[in-house]
């Protein structure tokens, strides 16, 4: 039945690192308008995926990029982008060479 | 009857398990898990003698604990790790130690993080609380992180009064809750800190391992930076007992498992150069609750040794004779089947060692 609402379908791609978390999926398809619904959802899926990328504040963890296609949603709205259909979120742990606590 | 004993490491790259039986003398190793993180603690449940928990704190990812009741072989991440409440301001940095509840009290687990916070899971470690009690703590907002941060790194239950538990938080000192938490009182009479203007202030000294006497409640041991301490009533006073070891300074302790007055620490040079004292690896044990040590280090390496132990770094195992084990910065974890009268290699070119504890099977 057509209700006039546009289903967003998003691909989002699991790092290595995390993929322990997903049963070994690197890529995931869901359906969401806002990357907050992105993670919302990859929690409900995932226990404890939300804690792994965000604070308690609120913010994306420090070591953590998350990509809408090619923009850093760092420079966008943060965890509040839009999302379109058929937009690629990438989830990207930072370089942290030099940072004596990850070597 | 077939024993299995269990050694379990934390390192800075994830943990092992090493694996022997009541001999000790050979060792099957697997790991590391979560080699991309560090894992500060692990322990065993011995209400079901099956879960293992273990601390697990990611750079990237932040701090977690992670469960397994097969000893390894699958693990499965908490759901809603500790954190504190969003708008709180705080965020936990790592989990830093974890203690099973009460024998009658099958599925709560205590575990403390920095900054200085306690929490409690009721589920088995699927979900964790913030103990509100401490969080609310009056002198709260006074405690000034050392070093080492606000790590809550000690959790100690009375096992004869189930209101009744312990906490040590580094650079704030010990506290005792007689309501099962609900609220809390500093203790920390008699304890030296050497560091700050008063040198006996009511908190604010700087604890590094608190344990109790496996025999009697009411006797509880700490191995402060300032030195090395006894209560003999509840941690409502404190002895100092570092008279006849070579120095105050040092971070792991631990305790037999069955003798009354019997634990061991791993002095070091002191808070400038902290490596074990003499430059001679070696445990020293008491069996006088501090009254006299005695130096162990046969087969610990004794010249030049510029090592040292993290605070959950030294642990005994629940045979006879009780194992001891010490795991060290630079990746070895030495070992002793017979109480610390002779050591040997266990494991060595880990990465550093931050925790040892052990598990025994029947």
């Amino acid at each position: 039945m057509d209700h006039g609402l546009v289903q967003l379908r998003i691909i989002v791609t699991i790092p290595s690192a995390l993929r322990s978390y997903t049963k070994n999926n690197s890529e995931i398809g869901l359906v969401a308008s806002t990357l907050e619904e992105v993670l919302m959802k990859l929690n409900k899926r995932f226990p404890g995926f939300w804690s792994l990328l965000v604070d308690e504040d609120g913010s994306l963890r420090k070591y953590v990029n998350i990509f809408v296609n090619e923009n850093d949603i760092r420079n966008k709205t943060g965890l509040a982008t839009t999302l379109k259909d058929g937009d690629r979120v990438r989830i990207v742990p930072s370089v942290a060479g030099g940072c004596l606590n990850c070597e | 009857m077939r024993e299995a004993v269990y050694a379990l490491i934390g390192t800075r790259k994830g943990c092992f398990i090493f694996e022997s039986d009541s001999k000790r003398r050979k060792w099957k190793v697997r790991g590391p898990f979560f080699e991309s993180s560090s894992v500060f603690h692990m322990a065993f449940d011995r209400r079901d003698e099956k879960t293992i928990y273990a601390a697990v704190n990611c750079s990237h990812f932040g701090p977690t604990i992670f469960r397994s009741r097969n000893f390894g072989r699958t693990w499965k991440q908490a759901k809603r790790p500790p954190r504190f409440s969003e708008g709180s301001g705080l965020k936990v940095d790592n989990v830093w130690h974890i203690t099973p509840g009460h024998s009658n009290e099958s599925d709560v687990v205590f575990a403390g993080t920095a900054p200085g916070a306690l929490f409690r899971s009721s589920d088995g470690g699927e979900t964790w609380d913030l103990n509100e009690g401490l969080d609310k703590h009056p002198s709260r907002s006074k405690w000034v992180p050392g070093a080492g941060g606000l790590c809550l790194h000690s959790i100690v239950l009375d096992p004869h009064n189930l209101k009744r538990m312990y906490i040590g938080i580094s650079a704030v000192g010990v506290f005792k809750s007689e309501d099962a938490g609900e609220s809390w009182t500093t203790k920390n009479t008699n304890v030296r800190a050497d560091f700050l203007p008063t040198k006996y202030p009511e908190f604010g000294q700087c604890v590094h391992k608190l344990i109790m006497d496996p025999t009697n409640p009411q006797h509880l041991f700490q191995q402060n930076h300032c030195g090395v301490y006894r209560s003999d009533n509840a941690a409502e006073s404190w002895v100092d007992i570092s008279k006849g070891l070579p120095s105050r300074f040092g971070f792991p302790m631990a305790s037999h498992p069955r003798k009354s007055g019997q634990l061991y620490v791993v002095p070091e040079e002191g808070d400038f150069f902290r490596v074990v004292s003499n430059r001679e690896f070696a445990v020293y044990a008491t069996s006088t609750a501090g009254k006299r040590w005695k130096k162990l280090d046969k087969g610990l390496p004794n010249h030049n040794a510029y090592l040292g132990c993290y605070r959950e770094g030294l642990a005994s195992d629940s045979l006879e004779p009780s194992g001891l084990y010490a795991g060290t910065r630079m990746g070895h974890v030495f070992s002793s089947n017979n109480e610390g009268k002779v050591w040997s290699v266990l494991a060595q070119w880990l990465p550093p060692v931050y925790s040892v504890s052990t598990a025994t099977l029947s």
